[in-house]
């Protein structure tokens, strides 16, 4: 991997790590991660679903690429594709309990929690029939009912929410804690600090997952952070910190399982820093070329993809044939196909829709207690 | 009926509010030890101890989140900035996220939260902590903004903001806080949000103002009567979103002369939508150009006197009131 900082960096990260806790990761080369409790207790069904999962969200994905190269999506559209061990994994050894809030780069946890390709695709085209009627676009998917609650444009915005919900959780006595996902990019945003020092001293079942994808829209880590491992920034307000590979999915399932249990036992929080990489731009519309070769993304997708490690992974596991990979790439391509369909067969919204989901009051006039003008420009009726 | 200060008004809101739901906490700066910063919160950790009455470090931004995050999961949190003009850091949180959420969601998560908070000038504090940022507020739909300008209101309009389901900003006044007046003991003294104060009738010029500015009107209103024979009627808003505009509307209908006084910078202040409402709606019955006092348009200036002058006082109401009689 000469020449791909990205990785290389991890290699010398991993020294860091070892020299300051005092604990060797050198030996994860090595280490199996299959045979973690967490990984080994899924049967042969479960992983075979997990890999179903990372194929649904990169064939959503590219699906919703030829839909924006149409001319059917506008604005932006950052995609997930390369980091799909990472939401999949980390949702998948989640409980009821627990609850989920990410960053702008959000399809991959949207799917990864249960929402489905219609709703998502729709979504993206701004369809009526999207997961937020078509308010909120590529950026702000939520699903509260399956404890996905968003989908944050501002960089690191929602590092502060993801800090509400694990006090929410903590206050009610709900032994659940909160996965705040987000980029690189955000640890150089105040509020994680801010929202750190408070996780760490009201003790809050919060784990700030950053998956370090090794740009911060088109600036490369060594070019934007200061103090590798970003992880590390945790350290100095006493929350535990790791640094994992991405391209993993039984590496992320063994580390988010491992500071899920901190939180609800201890109710602490955690920094898993999870290296990654993403194949497309930072939004689809944006140049590559100008701040890495094409060879560092083909060389990534060669040796490191995690869809393509994973099925190797479970072949050898005797849970996967090559065929029923293909069958499950094949469903995969027609469910976002059919999604793609769905979605341009939507109504568009009406723009009397522009008014409603602004106000609980407004959206419920029998039960409002305010009074007075609440809007000052209207559709005209 | 209790006469009571404005402090101790929105002290009995906030208790009654924390006591009768325990999705009701206050956080923030100097909140629960050192009782607040304005001893707002006066004896409140000792009643309802450190679980509802909770201190946080300066960070303005994580705890502003921290409540949003709260609300969405169904919390009321109460979010206590020491000084409004303290918001400036947590921007992102309360302008994206508190007003944004519910929109972007389709109306799938509500955000039940109040921030709170002194905004005004005149206690010679300078720039940095004068901020009057209603206007900011209600420029972003999804947010509702408040400036009750009595006790009775500090405590019937908060109450009313803990119960909202939306997120709603009270602005405060530091300088009302020793404000008395009588309020009524009554554990659900609901002031709707929205529904403008008839201060005084009138018949020759209404004058409009919010909060503190509310209290300068109607020495104004005093003074046009005794010295100038004039009949002022003062109309103190309230709320600012929602807006009391057939409030408004009917004030001009009976006055025909309109003067706008509040403590906001003139542009794209408060004052300037609701004179674009006057003329809109009420245009034929104009019998003058609507007038405006507001703050002088400059950053705060430290100095008492320049800052006495700076923002609307009554002898600039006075005589901006008189130039369209």
């Amino acid at each position: 991997m000469e020449g791909l900082y990205h990785d290389t960096d991890l290699e010398k990260s991993k020294e860091e790590i070892s020299s300051i806790q005092n604990e060797s990761i050198e030996g994860d080369e090595v280490r199996s991660f299959s045979e973690t409790p967490i990984n080994k207790s899924l049967d042969s069904e479960e992983r075979v679903r997990l890999f179903s999962q990372m194929m649904r969200i990169r064939r959503f994905e590219e699906r919703s690429l030829r839909a924006y190269q149409q001319g059917h999506i506008g604005g932006f559209l950052h995609l997930y594709i390369g980091q799909e061990a990472v939401a999949v994994g980390a949702v998948s050894v989640m409980s009821e309990d627990d609850h989920v809030i990410t960053a702008y780069r959000d399809h991959g946890h949207a799917l990864a929690v249960g929402m489905n390709m219609d709703e998502c695709m729709a979504e993206l085209l701004g369809k009526k029939t999207g997961c937020s009627k078509g308010k909120g676009g590529s950026m702000h998917f939520f699903a509260p009912d399956k404890n996905f609650w968003g989908g944050h444009g501002i960089v690191g915005g929602q590092t502060p929410l993801g800090l509400g919900i694990a006090y929410a959780l903590k206050y009610k006595g709900t032994k659940g804690a909160c996965l705040c996902f987000m980029g690189d990019g955000a640890t150089n945003q105040g509020p994680f600090y801010e929202s750190l020092n408070l996780a760490s001293l009201w003790g809050l079942p919060v784990i700030y997952v950053i998956e370090n994808n090794g740009y911060s829209m088109g600036t490369a880590e060594s070019r934007h952070s200061a103090g590798e491992p970003l992880a590390r920034r945790g350290e100095v307000f006493d929350v535990n910190w790791s640094v994992h590979h991405g391209h993993d999915l039984y590496e992320v399932r063994a580390a988010v399982h491992d500071a899920l249990t901190l939180a609800r036992t201890e109710s602490k929080p955690s920094v898993l820093e999870i290296i990654t990489y993403r194949y497309r731009g930072h939004s689809v519309a944006d140049p590559d070329q100008t701040y890495r070769s094409k060879e560092e993304i083909e060389e990534y997708k060669k040796s490191k993809d995690p869809i393509s490690l994973y099925k190797d992974i479970l072949i050898k596991e005797e849970c996967l044939t090559e065929e029923l990979a293909q069958k499950i790439d094949q469903s995969a391509k027609e469910e976002a196909d059919a999604s793609a369909e769905f979605a341009l067969a939507s109504p568009n919204p009406d723009p009397s829709e522009l008014m409603d989901d602004i106000y609980w009051e407004t959206d419920n006039p029998t039960d409002r207690r305010s009074e007075g003008t609440m809007f000052f420009e209207c559709p005209e009726t | 009926m209790p006469l009571i200060t404005y402090r101790e008004a929105l002290n009995q809101a906030l208790s009654e509010e924390i006591a009768r739901d325990s999705n009701v906490v206050l956080m923030g700066e100097e909140v629960a030890q050192f009782k607040g910063s304005y001893k707002v919160s006066e004896g409140m950790l000792e009643n309802f101890g450190s679980d509802r009455i909770i201190d946080t470090p300066i960070s303005e931004a994580a705890f502003s989140g921290l409540g949003i995050g709260a609300a969405m999961m169904g919390m009321r949190p109460v979010v206590e900035f020491m000084f409004w003009s303290f918001c400036y850091v947590a921007f992102d949180q309360i302008f994206n996220n508190a007003a944004s959420v519910r929109y972007m969601s389709g109306g799938l998560i509500n955000v039940p939260i109040v921030f709170r908070g002194p905004a005004n000038g005149g206690t010679n504090v300078g720039a940095t902590h004068s901020h009057t940022p209603e206007n900011f507020a209600a420029n972003t739909p999804g947010l509702k903004v408040i400036c009750p300008a009595t006790p009775a209101d500090a405590k019937g309009m908060m109450k009313s903001a803990i119960r909202d389901n939306d997120p709603v900003c009270v602005m405060e006044n530091t300088i009302l806080y020793n404000l008395q007046g009588d309020v009524p003991e009554d554990n659900d003294l609901l002031v709707p949000l929205g529904k403008a104060r008839l201060a005084m009738e009138g018949n020759d010029i209404s004058i409009i103002a919010h909060g503190r500015s509310v209290h300068t009107a109607m020495e104004v209103a005093e003074t046009l009567s005794e010295k100038h024979n004039v009949s002022a009627e003062v109309l103190d808003l309230r709320s600012i979103r929602p807006l009391d505009v057939d409030a408004i509307i009917e004030t001009v209908r009976k006055t025909n002369r309109v003067l706008l006084v509040d403590e906001n910078k003139p542009f794209c202040g408060v004052g300037a939508q609701i004179s674009f409402l006057i003329q809109d709606r009420a245009f034929d019955y104009l019998d003058a150009p609507i007038k405006r006092v507001s703050a002088i348009d400059a950053p705060q200036a430290y100095s008492k006197v320049l800052e006495n002058y700076q923002i609307p006082n009554h002898d600039r109401v006075l005589k901006k009131a008189l130039e369209i009689l």
